[in-house]
């Protein structure tokens, strides 16, 4: 999985971008009426008139970079959680469910929600206070301007190429799903993202992620819906799927809880310890990405206030934590309401058996989600599904470009290029590295697609900065001790482990066992442990060099370090306003959805 | 956001009343006709009704007019 994804997580074991369309059927699934077509359209012009009645709106660089920093909570909010629900995500995770059951619901619950409120209570502050415009940035506050570059480079690489990885994604999908022209999506796509980011700048692609997560939800939230009523409810579910298997109709496996299986590698079918889920997914990589991938940050940066950039993720949270009802609960139910046209029940294979079987008929695990659609949308309402889709694939790839432009500008042009030019010069090169972004984008696009063996690599660069950064970033925020060749070295050290421990697997795939330490582990187990491994390294290195340098005086660290930031004090608010409050039940909604699915 | 601009959840009720009209016009043309698949359920019309409902309240409520 990429694009959307979020990078690192997606790197976690969600199914490789790859096989994603390896596996996906020849013949489109799904066939558009006029009506559907009527929606799509409709939405392209809406994206088109926000970005320009948004242009106006977008005149100084704190306007075009940081959309005035004038998004509410709820704005914020939902702009932060539908950065990271992108389609491929979707169809990914259902494919997922379908086959390995509700332990997908994992990267959705433990694997975000800690590090969300975690982000929104005690790490916003010190983003917000300092008044940084990028992740970047607060490392040139706080380690100086070297590691700041460094993690300014990889992300502006690695973020515009992600934007090209998206884009093809995206018209491969259209191609496969409606048989639409791969050239023609790719030109589409990019003309209406480069046109509403390079007018609005981060104002405009925040409408369109907001705009995205109500599509999404509109287009999605009939599926399960129906599924549920079709099976008679979650307890019909489950008694159709018990049927299923006794029958031998369906794989054995517990398809419905999702920590039972967890004491062992062998005991579930992907291959993971509960050690790997908790400090694995559920701190190096969801913490890594959650609290320092600019691309989600951003959205919050951008608040109005401090309660608002608070209160921002934990909304997010909220919506969080309800995605697998649109995402693994489709592809739950496919297991037992998908029927071949004969009527018998319809069994999704994996990538490999498809490829294999060329004209056979046979579907991947992947296509579960638009299988579902196709069910139960008709006409019309399939089209808000499709538009769905697009729509998130569009948001991802303006979300990638809108960080792209604002890192590029402040974190590598400014310091390095043009350092003392007026601001409406800064505007014009943002608006100006935004098409140049999208063309790269475009180059990238058409490189995946003549090599599609790069997607994965792609993915797994990523992984390789998101955990280091993590543990740079963490300590630099709570420990005054940590030093600029502290941060440094932990960066570079931690990357270094991450890019050798990947290597030694790949030439190796046997190092498995050391990796994630059971020769009973899988793919998934490895990124996990990996992440752990690179963070607890980045730390580790970061304080032994911090503890024989020299310290920055504490008058360095106001408003970047714990214990020498002085917090705004914030008016009093109703209980139903407060950010704890919120959190508090978001954190009780967290613990009650693992132990009911336990 | 300044008072005069139109607001995030204007666009979305435009764009939900729209959705909304035309899947429940669709809906009520397929009971008209008979055409209704069945496991649909009718979801053309209770789910474009509540598209169409929801797009009304957000493009009345969060009309510019009201913040300029």
């Amino acid at each position: 999985m990429f694009g959307l994804v979020p990078h690192a997580i997606s790197a976690a074991g969600s199914p490789s971008a790859a096989a994603l369309f390896a596996g996906l059927g020849a013949p489109s699934l799904a066939h558009l009426r006029p009506l559907d077509i009527a929606v799509i359209a409709i939405y392209f012009v809406m994206v088109i008139w926000i970005g320009f009645y948004l242009k106006s709106k977008a005149n100084t660089s704190e306007e075009f970079f940081m959309a005035g920093r004038e998004m509410t909570a709820w704005i914020a909010g939902l702009s932060f959680v539908s950065a990271n629900l992108g389609s491929l995500e979707l169809m990914g995770w259902a494919g997922s469910a379908y086959q390995y059951g509700i332990l997908a619901a994992h990267w959705y619950w433990i694997g975000a929600i800690p590090a969300m409120l975690f982000l929104g209570m005690v790490m916003m502050p010190f983003y917000y206070v300092c008044k940084t415009h990028s992740v970047p940035g607060y490392l040139k506050l706080r380690y100086g301007q070297g590691s700041s570059t460094v993690a300014a480079v990889s992300f502006a690489f690695m973020t515009v190429l992600m934007s090209g990885v998206n884009m093809f994604a995206m018209a491969e999908v259209m191609k496969i799903v409606l048989g639409w022209d791969l050239n023609f999506s790719i030109i589409v796509s990019s003309l209406a993202v480069a046109a509403y980011v390079a007018l609005g700048g981060l104002r405009s692609a925040i409408f369109n992620e907001v705009l995205q997560f109500v599509l999404i939800w509109g287009g999605a939230l009939l599926v399960p819906i129906l599924g549920l009523v079709e099976t008679g409810g979650w307890t019909g579910f489950k008694a159709r799927l018990a049927q299923n298997i006794a029958n031998g109709v369906t794989p054995a496996g517990d398809y419905t809880h999702m920590w039972r299986s967890m004491g062992h590698f062998a005991d579930n079918p992907m291959g993971i310890h509960w050690t790997g889920i908790v400090f694995g997914l559920g701190f190096a990589i969801s913490f890594g990405y959650w609290t320092t991938d600019f691309l989600v940050v951003q959205r919050v940066l951008a608040a109005n206030s401090l309660r608002s950039a608070r209160l921002a993720p934990v909304i997010g949270s909220f919506f969080k934590m309800a995605v697998p009802f649109i995402v693994i609960l489709p592809g739950l139910l496919g297991l037992v309401v998908l029927q071949n046209s004969d009527g018998s029940l319809m069994h999704l294979v994996g990538e490999n058996v498809v490829a294999a079987h060329p004209g056979a008929g046979l579907h991947s695990y992947n296509e579960v989600l638009p299988l579902m659609m196709v069910r139960y949308l008709g006409p019309g309402l399939l089209g808000l599904g499709i538009t769905a889709l697009i729509a998130g694939f569009m948001s991802g790839m303006a979300g990638n470009v809108s960080a792209f432009t604002a890192i590029f500008t402040y974190d590598i042009y400014q310091p390095h290029i043009v350092k003392h030019a007026r601001d409406e010069h800064y505007v014009l090169v943002g608006r100006i590295v935004t098409i140049v972004g999208v063309i790269i984008s475009i180059g990238a696009a058409y490189l995946v697609m003549n090599a599609a063996g790069i997607m994965d690599y792609v993915q797994a660069l990523f992984s390789f900065f998101i955990s280091p950064l993590l543990g740079v970033v963490l300590l630099g925020m709570f420990w005054k001790r940590a030093t600029r060749q502290g941060g440094f070295w932990g960066l570079l050290i931690g990357t270094l482990t991450s890019i050798g421990l990947w290597a030694w697997v790949k030439a190796d795939p046997s190092a498995l066992r050391y990796v994630a330490i059971s020769p009973d582990a899988k793919d998934m187990a490895e990124n996990m442990y990996r992440a752990l491994w690179s963070v607890s390294t980045s730390v580790g290195v970061n304080v032994i060099v911090s503890l024989f340098t020299k310290p920055k005086p504490l008058s360095e660290l106001t408003s970047v370090v714990y214990g020498v930031t002085p917090l705004p004090t914030e008016e009093p608010v109703p209980l139903y306003k407060n950010e704890w409050f919120w959190t508090a039940i978001a954190i009780v909604i967290f613990f009650a959805l693992n132990i009911y699915f336990w | 956001m300044h008072s005069t601009d139109i607001p995030i959840w204007f666009f979305i009720g435009v764009l939900l009343i729209a959705y909304g009209a035309l899947i429940l016009g669709y809906g009520l043309y397929e009971l008209g006709t008979g055409t209704m698949a069945v496991q649909n359920y009718h979801a053309s019309i209770w789910w474009g009704g509540l598209l169409l409902a929801l797009g009304l309240f957000y493009g009345v409520r969060f009309r510019p007019s009201r913040n300029g």
